[in-house]
């Protein structure tokens, strides 16, 4: 087990500079840079924009910057956002807890509807039932997100007023954040009502991120379980005459899980992809919208560090899924 | 569920009165966050509302909804003959703002001012570089250190700007955000507590409102200053709820989540208009959308050529089409509610056939160009490429065949001031001080290569530019730019395609808004009724 984990550390390394490498490159690839983004309309003097280049060190060679850059990330400086001239870390920090806490509900939601439709799903095959979760899950996964955000908000914030439009909170609650989670803020500020409004703050955006991960999951769930239903060992567990239930919850479903499992883990990523429109159309305070503020500013030091800590992330949740998936299924600990 | 959910949002109204009902408080759907709270080094609308139209003050202030300067922390100032030197009278007693995280001992003084100029012009001054790259961009835009000679403390309440070179809108920059003034003994606190960095995260002016709290990206928080020298403001709490997406501002606004919002898209102002709850105001925009062409290029070096060209182009159909009905058609450079406008100029009417004959008449034949459409949405132009195609369709009906060309908006922009630029650009301009100069410099030959995208360089014009800032006589002025307006629609170095209106939809309970000409979004004023 611990060669285990230290393989898959170890291949952590490398794909940490790769991505470095990457995220300092893409956000140079693109056209104009921070000080034409900063001058805007009115525009900046020749003269003006090549000292404005040197002061920032933009004259540099590239690969120098680069090394630099590495250099200070090693010793934990994430440099200091160009159009904010804050700490990139500080502004990261800030906001990650409100993507954080978007994204587990999000998942959880998928993973507590998602799982139960595509055992359903696999057990009822080609039933009414069977045919109408794959269609509604195909449905939800094409679903552009922004359309699907906005139709939501103007169906039951518009036109019934059940939930708030956006924000994390109503804004009569005013209290100084404690751990950046609003759920347990606002059940730490004792306030009365706050928690109940931070939890209908929640209900849309996390639907919204949820849906595809949820249509991926049930998906996933369907094939595993369908699979596995057709194995061998299923067939003596009901030939031993099993109940149903025990046959599909615990035969079934232990072995069907590890590809779902492996699904959960890939869906982070997309979780993150998914959370930069969620959190613009809910007004969500998190990194998706910072990440998108921040390319529009060409603010190289938040885009590359900030791709950078995203990357680290999903690298760490896949990681714990990976040790996961080796108390799931024992055979991998013993590869 | 159904009964729950509707239970969950009784109880939500419920609280929601129950915390609102002691104090006033007025909620801004605001568009974007503030990169921070010190007014100067940032250049955005959305830095200028949260900074220095809610914290700070300024030696004259732009009176409510109109670009005229009134008196604001100066009593009253004095320039000398030769437009040298403005001598500011500061008024007595205007107390900067006392928080939690600093108390204040002594009122603002001349020292203030001289300290709020200095940091941003004198690269030895501590605080030039207290954050960390901070260009001063607008100061540096507007031309100031070139143009300041010194500023000298008289007395603790004269202050004296000395200039290198008359500059006849100095008055007019001083109302600008980036001249608020900033308090030098907050600044010395946080420098000796070595914690520059504070002075934009908590910011002291001396204001309508006082800073209370800012969550990033999400909310800030403002609270009436007391010792406001202009009166204690009607509302006592206000907040700027950050909602990026114009949809959802709307949506907002009609939820009762916010009582007034900005920039609405055009496709939503019909909707916010129809509800009995909401009224929308609406103001002529001080900004001008054209097309530009290159002067320097044949054929576009010749007049009649231009002329033609822009006789060619329907622009009503533009402002029917892609302004859908929010503009009007825009003749002269500078919009009507400037001063100086000249109304008694003929636009270049539209007239395709009479168009064709004057290209055939100078030789032009088969004229194939480009138009370049800008990939984002200006309050100017709300659709550069949609316009770009309407033209190109009333091109082709005088035989002129266009193709449609855009970069991403910074390289667009970088590779318009090229001055062998091939095919006509299509950019606007908003203005920042209600001067004509402010709009008219755009065409003036220092501005190649930065703003004139037309490179046109015009003998008579640029005379008429450099007369109407040597004098600061207003009706001199007027008369001088009045026959600058004439040069350029004779020699037609843009199409001047619009002026677009600007509204701003609140809640019928807000009053004493006044939309403000120069785009600021300002809540000294407002109130709300119960």
């Amino acid at each position: 087990m611990l060669r285990y984990i230290l393989h898959k550390l170890a291949l952590i390394v490398p794909t940490v500079f790769g991505i470095s490498l990457a995220a300092f490159a893409f956000v140079r690839l693109l056209p104009g840079d921070p000080i034409l983004a900063m001058a805007g309309e009115r525009g900046v003097s020749p003269e003006r924009y090549q000292e404005l280049i040197v002061r920032f060190g933009y004259d540099q060679p590239i690969w120098m910057q680069y090394l630099n850059y590495i250099g200070n990330v090693l010793t934990g400086d994430f440099g200091i956002s160009i159009a904010t001239k804050r700490p990139v870390i500080g502004e990261f920090s800030a906001l990650f807890p409100a993507t954080l806490e978007l994204a587990t509900v999000a998942m959880i939601i998928a993973v507590l509807v998602g799982i139960p439709a595509g055992i359903f799903a696999a057990v009822k095959r080609g039933s009414v039932f069977d045919q109408a979760t794959m269609g509604v899950a195909l449905t939800g996964y094409s679903m552009p997100i922004f359309w699907w955000g906005l139709l939501l908000i103007i169906f039951f914030s518009g036109y019934l007023g059940w939930t708030p439009v956006s924000g994390r909170i109503g804004l009569q609650y005013f209290f100084k954040p404690v751990t950046g989670f609003m759920l347990i803020d606002s059940l730490l500020s004792g306030k009365s009502g706050a928690f109940a409004s931070a939890v209908s703050h929640l209900i849309l955006p996390s639907i919204v991120l949820a849906t595809i991960p949820l249509a991926v999951i049930a998906r996933q769930t369907r094939s595993a379980m369908l699979e596995v239903l057709g194995e061998d060992y299923v067939r003596t567990a009901r030939a031993k005459g099993l109940s149903p239930r025990r046959v599909i919850g615990l035969h079934a479903f232990r072995n069907a899980l590890i590809p779902v499992v492996t699904t959960i883990g890939l869906q982070v990523g997309t979780l993150m992809a998914g959370a930069i429109l969620t959190e613009t159309i809910f007004s969500w305070p998190g990194i998706g919208k910072w990440m998108i503020d921040s390319i529009g500013k060409r603010d190289y030091v938040a885009v590359q560090s900030g791709l950078l800590l995203i990357a680290l992330i999903v690298m760490a949740v896949n990681l714990v899924v990976d040790l996961l998936y080796a108390v799931i299924n024992p055979r991998i600990r013993v590869q | 569920m159904i009964r729950k959910l509707t239970f969950a949002a009784a109880l939500l109204a419920a609280t929601a009165m129950t915390g609102m009902a002691n104090a006033k408080t007025l909620v801004y759907c605001s568009e974007a966050s503030p990169a921070g709270f010190d007014p100067s080094p940032w250049s955005g609308g959305n830095d200028f509302d949260a900074s220095s139209r809610t914290i700070y003050s300024r030696l004259v202030e732009f009176d409510h909804g109109k670009t005229t300067i009134s008196p604001g922390l100066a009593e009253s100032w004095t320039v000398s003959d030769d437009g040298l030197e403005y001598t500011f009278k500061l008024k007595s007693g205007v107390k900067f703002q006392t928080t939690d995280y600093f108390t204040p001992t002594r009122d603002l003084n001349a020292e203030d001012v001289k300290f709020s100029f200095e940091r941003q012009w004198k690269k030895e001054n501590p605080w030039f570089e207290y954050l960390p790259g901070t260009g001063w961009e607008y100061f540096a835009g507007m031309g100031f250190p070139d143009l300041l000679k010194e500023i000298v403390v008289v007395d603790p309440l004269t202050v004296k700007f000395v200039l290198n070179k008359p500059e006849v809108a100095f008055l007019p920059d001083l109302g600008m955000d980036f001249a608020s003034i900033v308090s030098k003994e907050y600044a010395d606190s946080l420098e000796k507590a070595g914690t520059k960095e504070l002075f934009t995260q908590k910011p002291i002016g001396t204001g309508p409102f006082q800073f209370v709290d800012y969550q990033v990206d999400a909310v800030i928080r403002y609270a009436a200053w007391d010792g406001y020298f202009g009166g204690r403001q009607k509302i006592d709490d206000l907040i700027f709820a950050i909602t990026p997406d114009p949809a959802v501002r709307a949506q907002k606004l009609k939820a009762g989540e916010c009582h007034i919002m900005s920039y609405p898209a055009p496709a939503d102002i019909a909707g916010l208009q129809a509800d009995e709850n909401l009224k929308v105001d609406e103001q002529e925009g001080l900004n001008i959308g054209y097309l530009a062409y290159n002067t320097t290029q044949a054929p576009f070096d010749k007049v009649e050529v231009r002329k033609a060209l822009n006789m060619a182009v329907n622009k009503q159909a533009i402002i029917d089409a892609v302004y859908q009905g929010a503009g009007q058609v825009a003749k002269n450079p500078i919009p009507p509610t400037m001063w100086s406008y000249n109304d008694a100029i003929k636009d270049d009417e539209y007239n395709p056939e009479e168009a064709k004959k004057m290209l055939d008449a100078s030789g032009v034949k088969d004229l194939s160009m480009k138009i370049w459409a800008m990939p984002v949405s200006r309050p100017y132009n709300p659709n550069a490429q949609r316009v770009a195609e309407l033209i190109q369709a009333d091109y082709a009906k005088v035989g002129v065949k266009a193709e449609i060309v855009s970069y991403e908006w910074t390289e667009y922009r970088e590779r318009g001031k090229a001055k062998d630029r091939d095919g006509a650009f299509q950019l606007g301009w908003t203005g920042d001080n209600g001067d004509p100069d402010n709009f008219l410099f755009l065409l003036g030959c220092d501005a190649i290569g930065q703003s004139n995208y037309a490179i046109w360089c015009n003998d008579e014009f640029q005379k008429l530019l450099l007369a109407g800032k040597a004098t600061t006589d207003v009706a001199e002025r007027t008369k001088i730019y009045e026959e600058a307006q004439a040069v350029f629609k004779r020699e037609a170095p843009w199409l001047t395609i619009a002026h677009s209106k600007v509204f701003m939809p609140m809640s019928k309970k807000v009053s004493g808004f006044a939309m403000d000409p120069l785009g600021i979004h300002r809540f000294d004023g407002v109130d709300i009724a119960e």
